[in-house]
């Protein structure tokens, strides 16, 4: 399956230094949100991680778009990512 | 105290898991996109009526906006201010069933020389932010923060309150103005007027010179806190948008502050000593100012309908980044106060509201002698009425005191033999250091030009004190601050010294 995920007007904080948007492919099974955000962490953060995600979930005052739609719902952290998904994530936070 | 919120944390965990796909609550045809408060999930246009008619009931309701008036939209490129601009756009379009009807511009103050922009980024941004404003096709001003260094001092002085009251004056002043459009479009030059308008009043942004960025940048180094840094950053702000509101004739001034940074501005203000101006920095309307009065239309919205509203209808906004930008969340009370309340609202979704219902309930208890108080009594910074002619029996005396207390036992205290200060405050042996560095300089106290910490705090209310007492020198301050408290500590030492000659004022009214 292929992804597409991307920022919206989100620089966020130490997120900086990762790409503005990304595609990723998967074979089957597919991934939830959570184990994307897991991959995000470990593989595009660089700097402070915790400006982004805390615990399994984003950082609070982030919102998650799927394919324009409010995350929560779609079952948040349960969602399965599906071919042509859109997820963007947006900062609410002062700062970005 | 800990096991009890232990035990309640369990049943307090109010938020349920979302529900898959709902329905909108309003039509119960398509598909929500976005939940806004609990239980209540909207689809896409529903949510646009919905935003749109709030805005346009915000103003209707409050009442404060004349039609015909000049209005400054202040727009820092963020999500809330971007999305008031597309309201008030959205709202004088022609089809628009309620339209509004005031004349709106643009201002964008440029605070790159202070949050780690380098001219070319400042550039860049000023170019992206063009485009958007042209598009709008009013006139806009883009002014760079370096321009406080060439504001005059007429800025701080207090302008007594306008006298037109909303309410039935309200109705005449619509009907006068659609009588008036009327006439004017028979003569079919009301288009062509506007136009020609807007186009004269374009201000041509030109990037302030290396000098000022430097001297802005040594004034905010020498700031020790962020927190007092982004208060001060503020209150130079504000001193810009009052001034360039005055000089163009702009009677009202709109800032996009949504209900969660209230409600974030309404935490941190009480915790920096602000409760005294609480309902002022956060009402709807605020007329400090006096003849500028500024209105605040994106209350009723949370961050996240503005984000999904941008998101979904193609707002435009532009990143700039801030004073704390990548800070980490403790290191300004604002950021802690913001993480705080954002933390709390993602478990517990009605904690922005709850905070905002109680910042609604505020009101300024404004007597009449209030509006026409001498210009000492406002605070020299942030004109709010100055809350440091408290009582003897008050907090805030008994925090000098122990202030006093604490910092007397280093050192001797020669303010106490000083016989011209009646305030407590003047007699604080932190200011009394400085004073004696300034007899050390110049000479002679009397004759040092520039006021020492302590005369400047006398003129300050609470907050904005402990903001300069952060500073470690005045000096680098702007010079209209400077020499506008010159100029009232002079007023103020004149009338003591004619103090007895002086009828008093309430005498004198009857």
């Amino acid at each position: 399956i292929r992804v597409h995920c991307g920022r919206g007007v989100f620089r966020g904080g130490g997120s900086q230094t990762s790409c503005d948007s990304f595609e990723f492919h998967r074979g089957e099974p597919s991934w939830d949100m959570k184990q994307l955000l897991a991959w995000i962490r470990v593989n595009l953060l660089k700097e402070r991680p915790e400006l982004f995600v805390q615990g399994d979930t984003v950082r609070p005052g982030i919102l998650v778009l799927i394919n324009d739609a409010d995350w929560e719902l779609m079952g948040e952290l349960e969602y399965q990512l599906q071919d042509q998904d859109n997820v963007v994530f947006i900062s609410t936070l002062h700062g970005g | 105290m800990c096991e009890v919120d232990e035990e309640n944390s369990g049943c307090l965990q109010s938020r349920s898991v979302p529900g898959v796909c709902k329905m909108c609550v309003k039509c119960k045809e398509n598909t929500a996109v976005l939940i806004i408060r609990v239980g209540d999930a909207f689809c896409r246009s529903c949510f646009k009526e919905y935003f749109v008619h709030k805005f346009r009931a915000m103003l209707g309701k409050n009442r404060v906006i004349f039609p015909g008036e000049k209005v400054l939209l202040t727009v820092s490129g963020g999500a809330a201010s971007s999305s008031m601009l597309a309201q008030v756009q959205e709202g004088l379009g022609r089809d628009a069933p309620k339209k509004l009807r005031f004349i709106p511009a643009i201002i964008y103050i440029d605070e790159g020389g202070v949050c780690g922009q380098d001219p070319e980024e400042r550039e860049e941004t000023v170019a992206q932010l063009e485009t958007i404003f042209r598009k709008t096709g009013f006139p806009y001003h883009i002014i760079s923060l370096e321009q406080v260094f060439s504001l005059p001092s007429s800025v701080l002085e207090p302008v007594p309150g306008g006298a037109r009251q909303p309410g039935g004056d309200y109705k005449a002043a619509v009907d006068q103005y659609i009588q008036q459009s009327k006439l004017k479009q028979k003569r079919g030059e009301a288009s062509v007027e506007e136009a020609q308008d807007s186009l004269t009043h374009l201000n041509i942004y030109s990037p302030p010179s290396p000098e000022h960025t430097q001297t802005l940048q040594r004034l905010f180094s020498t700031l020790k806190t962020l927190t007092a840094k982004e208060d001060l950053l503020q209150t130079l702000r504000q001193h810009l948008i009052l001034h360039t509101a005055r000089t163009h004739g702009y009677s009202k001034v709109m800032m996009g502050d949504s209900c969660t940074r209230l409600a974030i501005k309404l935490l941190t203000n009480i915790s920096l000593g602000r409760g005294a101006s609480l309902a002022a920095d956060t009402g709807f309307s605020d007329s400090r100012y006096g003849d500028v009065v500024v209105v605040r239309p994106m209350r009723d919205y949370s961050s996240k309908e503005i984000t999904f509203y941008n998101r979904l209808f193609g707002v435009e906004s532009v990143f700039t980044p801030s004073l704390d930008t990548k800070a980490p969340d403790k290191a300004s009370i604002q950021r802690l106060t913001e993480s705080f309340i954002i933390k709390l609202q993602a478990d517990f979704p009605s904690t922005v509201s709850t905070i905002y219902r109680t910042s609604e309930k505020l009101h300024t208890a404004s007597s009449p002698q209030n509006s026409s108080a001498e210009p000492s009594a406002k605070c020299l910074l942030c004109l709010c009425a100055a809350d440091t002619k408290a009582e003897e029996a008050s907090a805030f005396q008994a925090t000098l005191l122990s202030e006093r207390l604490s910092v007397g036992k280093a050192q001797s205290d020669p303010a106490h033999s000083n016989p011209a200060s009646s305030n407590p405050a003047s007699s604080n042996p932190a200011g009394s250091c400085c004073q004696e560095q300034g007899c050390g300089a110049g000479g002679c106290c009397s004759t040092s030009r520039i006021p020492a910490p302590t005369d400047l705090k006398t003129l300050l209310c609470y907050s904005c004190r402990l903001t300069i007492k952060d500073l470690i020198t005045v000096e680098a301050l702007p010079h209209y601050i400077t020499s506008e408290a010159e100029k009232r500590q002079r007023r103020a030492q004149m009338k003591e010294e004619i103090g007895e000659f002086l009828l008093d004022e309430d005498e004198d009214a009857e």
